[in-house]
């Protein structure tokens, strides 16, 4: 159970609460207007963005201070590959963040690309790729670190709409082979209904709690209908 | 998220490394600043010696400021006018300056200017005597040829900053030269000035060099010449210590005037364009014409007569300068290193903690003269070391802190960038301490650390300022062991070795800052 308790955010002008609860192994759509702070929501749970105040549990303890040490994996808007790094390396600091890689390693590596769709181009650069399959090392990498909370911040906005439902479907394949909770940022109410079973509507600087996904687009409350325009 | 300038969010990285850097600064400064005060002899007050080097420093100063700036403009303003074949390179060679050795510098301005130089004979064929190149007005030649290309590439920026909208609004509105003057131009320029003559005056407050190879004497001592003589002729050190404090008084007070003026930051890139006006007239075209060419001369022909002169007497050089010319190499590197040393953790605090701390550290070094470091230095040691053992070491560690200022200004924003785009991705990754430093800095930083160790470089490869208050004559290096041949008159062998050394300088800048370019990934 991913806990948020009272958490509030202040910085200037803009504010954010929240105060929800996710089970483990749930997938929830985070939706709402530009600028209203679904990224910050995501930020915020996985440590990027000191809290003013409140508390964000995971099986009821509190987080640690490091990102790195939440029990998480994220996937940006971009910057997700890091361009001086092959796409094995890139891979590979998921299994270890110094890249000290053992033969082992490095073949969990291979494997994990393998399973993205992506054999054999471990050794190109970044730069190299489509933005289809920058998208698919970024999962690889998720699938090393096999950590129980996914969190993607909107990774696949600047795909077509055929390769962006590709990706969710492996996306949908990836939770249900490890069973992470996912936390997905979108702007497309589409692809809440493709892979969510719940929706959390971030708007007016508050987090609402998640409403199961057939429900909310059935009998949408205020918000949602001013932001889907229907 | 960083809503004022800095990242918001926490970067996993100690401060220790960055806070040990400013302490080891902090330290450098002001304890030599107090090893000189507890020594400084005030007993005799200040003698009518003293009282004209303070005189004649903040008069060359501000002489040559002023005169830098306003043959600035006409050059900066046909630079911001006019396209031509070359403009591109005679902006770069602007910022050329910056990493040529004094010294050499000089011997090409005695070439050109001096008494047996291209300038005197051209006035002995009508008639004329000879002038010279020594004394105040040689100080202040020497300080406007180092600064009248700062003074253009500042004043060209401000120039340029004047959208061309406002060009093609005035030409529609039928104005006339007088009218973009008065209305775009002068503005702009009222901006640009005052920031401009205070960072020349604060560079010629504490020029060493010039003033040694050119001043000297009742007229023309600056007051770190005092420093450097009352402490290699006299062995004074209670007055060389007074002297010191006096030295860095004056640094800190100009500073603190820079502080309330805007000042200009000289790295300015984007200087590639003319803008097209549609005000011009032959007689512009003329002084543009006119200014272009004398600007040019002026920079060009003291170093081509120092290659010229220095070329054919290379390969004859006399052994010792070769071996000065190595010692100033190991000078040259340790200092590049020590600079990216203290450059890196500083850069990573600057990022977490605010700018104000950069500046505040360039305010400090540009304040604090090399002289009264050195001097600080010289007391701490000298009780229980012989100095001229640690001459090199110390002129690196001085050099290095010299040159700080310009490498935290190529590698703050670029660590500021590096950390908005990756670094929550690194933090979420976990890449730490040293592994970030290996797997994320060192590679995302490559050109503006091969910049910053190549400036630092060629700086001190070129520096002659700590090095002549501490070296023994068996360990010079390259620029003192030039000025010692041209103290003794052997000017084909100190153009030989001005030629080596400018090529030793450039030579360096070019292989750090390519070091850094080449296979970079984008």
């Amino acid at each position: 159970m991913l806990t948020i308790e009272n958490a509030r955010i202040e910085m200037g002008d803009f504010t954010l609460s929240a105060d929800l609860q996710v089970p483990e192994g749930k997938r929830v759509a985070v939706l709402g207007p530009s600028g209203a702070g679904k990224s910050t929501l995501l930020a915020m749970i996985a440590g990027f963005q000191p809290l003013t105040s409140g508390v964000i549990r995971w099986k009821g303890g509190t987080m640690p201070d490091d990102p790195a040490d939440r029990p998480i994996s994220m996937v940006f808007q971009d910057n997700n590959l890091f361009p001086h790094l092959t796409v094995a390396q890139n891979v590979g600091l998921g299994v270890r963040p110094d890249l000290r890689l053992t033969p082992d390693d490095k073949r969990r590596v291979d494997a994990a690309l393998e399973r993205v769709g992506l054999t054999g181009k471990g050794d190109r650069k970044p730069a190299q790729l489509s933005g289809g399959q920058i998208a698919r090392v970024a999962l690889a990498r998720v699938l090393l670190r096999h950590r129980p909370l996914l969190l993607l911040d909107e990774p696949f906005g600047a795909l077509g709409p055929a390769l962006r439902a590709e990706m969710l479907e492996l996306v949908g394949e990836l939770t249900a082979e490890t069973g992470a909770t996912l936390l997905m940022v979108s702007h497309n109410p589409e692809d809440a209904r493709l892979l969510s079973d719940e929706v959390v509507l971030v708007e007016g600087g508050q987090v609402h709690a998640p409403v199961p996904t057939a429900q909310i687009f059935d009998d949408p409350p205020d918000a949602l209908r001013e932001y889907l325009g229907s | 998220m960083s809503r004022s300038g800095r990242i918001a969010r926490p970067i996993w990285v100690s401060h220790w490394p960055g806070l040990l850097a400013v302490a080891l600064l902090v330290v450098l400064v002001f304890g030599t600043l107090l090893a000189v005060a507890l020594r400084a002899d005030g007993g005799r007050g200040l003698g009518p010696a003293d009282w004209a080097a303070i005189r004649f420093t903040l008069w060359q100063a501000a002489v040559s400021a002023g005169v830098s700036v306003v043959l600035a403009i006409p050059v900066a303003r046909a630079l911001a006018r006019r396209d031509f074949p070359g403009r591109q390179a005679l902006v770069t060679l602007l910022g050329a300056p910056f990493i040529l050795p004094i010294i050499v510098a000089v011997l090409g301005l005695i070439a050109v200017f001096g008494r047996t130089g291209i300038v005197s004979a051209a006035l002995g064929l009508v008639g004329v005597e000879p002038i010279s190149v020594y004394g105040y007005h040689g100080v202040i030649l020497a300080h406007v040829f180092f600064n009248l290309p700062l003074a253009t590439r500042l004043i060209l920026q401000g120039w340029l900053s004047i959208p061309a909208e406002r060009f093609r609004l005035a030409a529609s509105l039928g104005m006339g030269p007088r009218d973009i003057a008065r209305t775009l131009e002068r503005p702009v320029l009222r901006e640009v000035i005052p920031g401009a003559f205070l960072v020349i005056f604060l560079i010629c407050l504490t020029s060493f060099a010039v003033a040694l190879a050119l001043g000297g004497g009742p007229r023309a001592t600056t007051v770190e010449l005092a420093i450097y003589e009352a402490f290699k002729f006299d062995f004074d050190l209670g007055r060389a210590a007074l002297l010191a404090l006096i030295q860095f008084a004056m640094g800190i007070g100009a500073a603190l005037i820079a502080f309330k003026i805007a000042m200009p930051g000289n790295m300015g890139t984007g200087l590639d364009r003319a803008v097209q006006r549609w005000d011009d007239s032959g007689g512009q075209r003329i002084m543009d014409v006119v200014a272009i060419t004398l600007a040019s001369l002026f920079l060009l022909l003291p170093l081509t007569m120092v290659v010229i002169d220095g070329l054919p007497g290379l390969l004859t050089l006399p052994q010792s300068v070769f071996q000065a010319a190595i010692r100033s190499l190991m000078v040259a590197f340790g200092s590049a290193f020590l600079t990216l040393a203290l450059a890196l953790p500083i850069a990573a605090l600057v990022v977490q903690r605010g700018a104000w701390l950069a500046e505040g550290l360039g305010y400090l070094t540009i304040a604090a003269s090399p002289l009264v470091v050195g001097t600080g230095l010289f007391l701490i040691l000298f009780p229980f070391v012989k100095p001229s053992d640690l001459a090199l070491p110390v002129t690196a560690l001085v050099n290095a802190a010299m040159s700080l200022p310009f490498a935290l200004r190529a590698l703050v924003p670029a660590l500021n960038s590096v950390e908005r785009d990756y670094g929550a991705l690194a933090d979420g990754l976990g890449l730490h301490g040293l592994t970030r430093l290996r797997l994320l800095w060192l590679p995302r930083l490559r050109r503006p650390i091969g910049f910053a160790l190549g400036l630092a470089a060629a700086l001190s490869m070129g520096d002659l300022g700590v090095i002549a208050m501490f070296a023994d004559p068996q360990g010079v290096t390259l620029p003192l062991q030039l000025y010692r041949l041209m103290g003794s008159y052997r000017m084909d062998d100190a153009a030989a070795a001005a030629v080596l050394l400018l090529g030793l300088s450039l030579l360096l800048f070019w292989i750090f800052d390519r070091g850094g370019r080449v296979n970079a990934d984008d």
